[in-house]
């Protein structure tokens, strides 16, 4: 018996607890996606993506504790790279004259 | 009487990141303007994602895979200030007005 399959209380294992919490972040997720649509400027779309990005790297590590996969958390590691590069790739190229960071 | 401890810090850092996190999702939707937002998104998601992703590294327990953990829970408490920095900076130097007393942006 792993530490996956441990009861918290009776009826309720540690994954399975894991898995309610990765369906609570997606739900936080989608509602941060409203900014992503509405967001007046640009720089408030590309602020809700990045924070969409972080809660889809939360995500990942969670499904990948709860299932028992570890190389979900390879995906979350290149995941977490590609949304810092996006965001600063975007705030760089929108502003005129460089030095953004 | 060990895994008893685990299994409350689990518990604990998994609900101090949702709390977190809601908190991060409630300022991002609500609050006035791009700069209010970039400090919500950097602070609250930011200890948000570090209580999941250490709920998820106690999870796995001694293994090769809680390093990789650790790894992106290091990574993240570095990139995301340094990201929403560089985004609020971006808007600033397009121009946009910060959020005043008086000003009925929303």
């Amino acid at each position: 018996m792993t530490f996956v399959d441990t009861a918290i209380v009776s009826g309720v294992t540690v994954g399975e607890f894991l898995l309610v919490a990765a369906a609570l972040f997606v739900t936080l997720a989608v509602m941060m996606l409203y900014r992503a649509i509405i967001g007046p400027t640009n720089q408030d779309r590309v602020l809700a993506v990045n924070v969409l990005g972080t809660n889809t790297v939360v995500i990942l590590a969670l499904l990948g504790a709860a299932l028992g996969e570890p190389w979900f958390l390879d995906i979350a590691l290149v995941y977490a790279l590609l949304n810092f590069l996006m965001s600063i790739a975007i705030s760089k190229f929108t502003v005129e004259r460089g030095g953004v960071i | 009487m060990i895994e008893g401890v685990r299994i409350s810090l689990v518990v604990v850092f998994t609900v101090a990141g949702l709390f977190f996190t809601f908190f991060s999702a409630t300022g991002v939707i609500r609050l006035p303007d791009v700069f209010a937002r970039a400090h919500t998104a950097s602070q609250a998601d930011t200890l948000g994602a570090g209580f999941a992703l250490a709920a998820v590294a106690l999870t796995i327990g001694v293994e090769p895979a809680a390093i990789k953990t650790v790894l992106l829970l290091f990574f993240i408490f570095v990139t995301n200030p340094t990201a929403a920095h560089a985004i609020a900076r971006a808007a600033y130097e397009e121009g946009i007005e910060p959020w005043t007393t008086g000003d009925d942006r929303r």
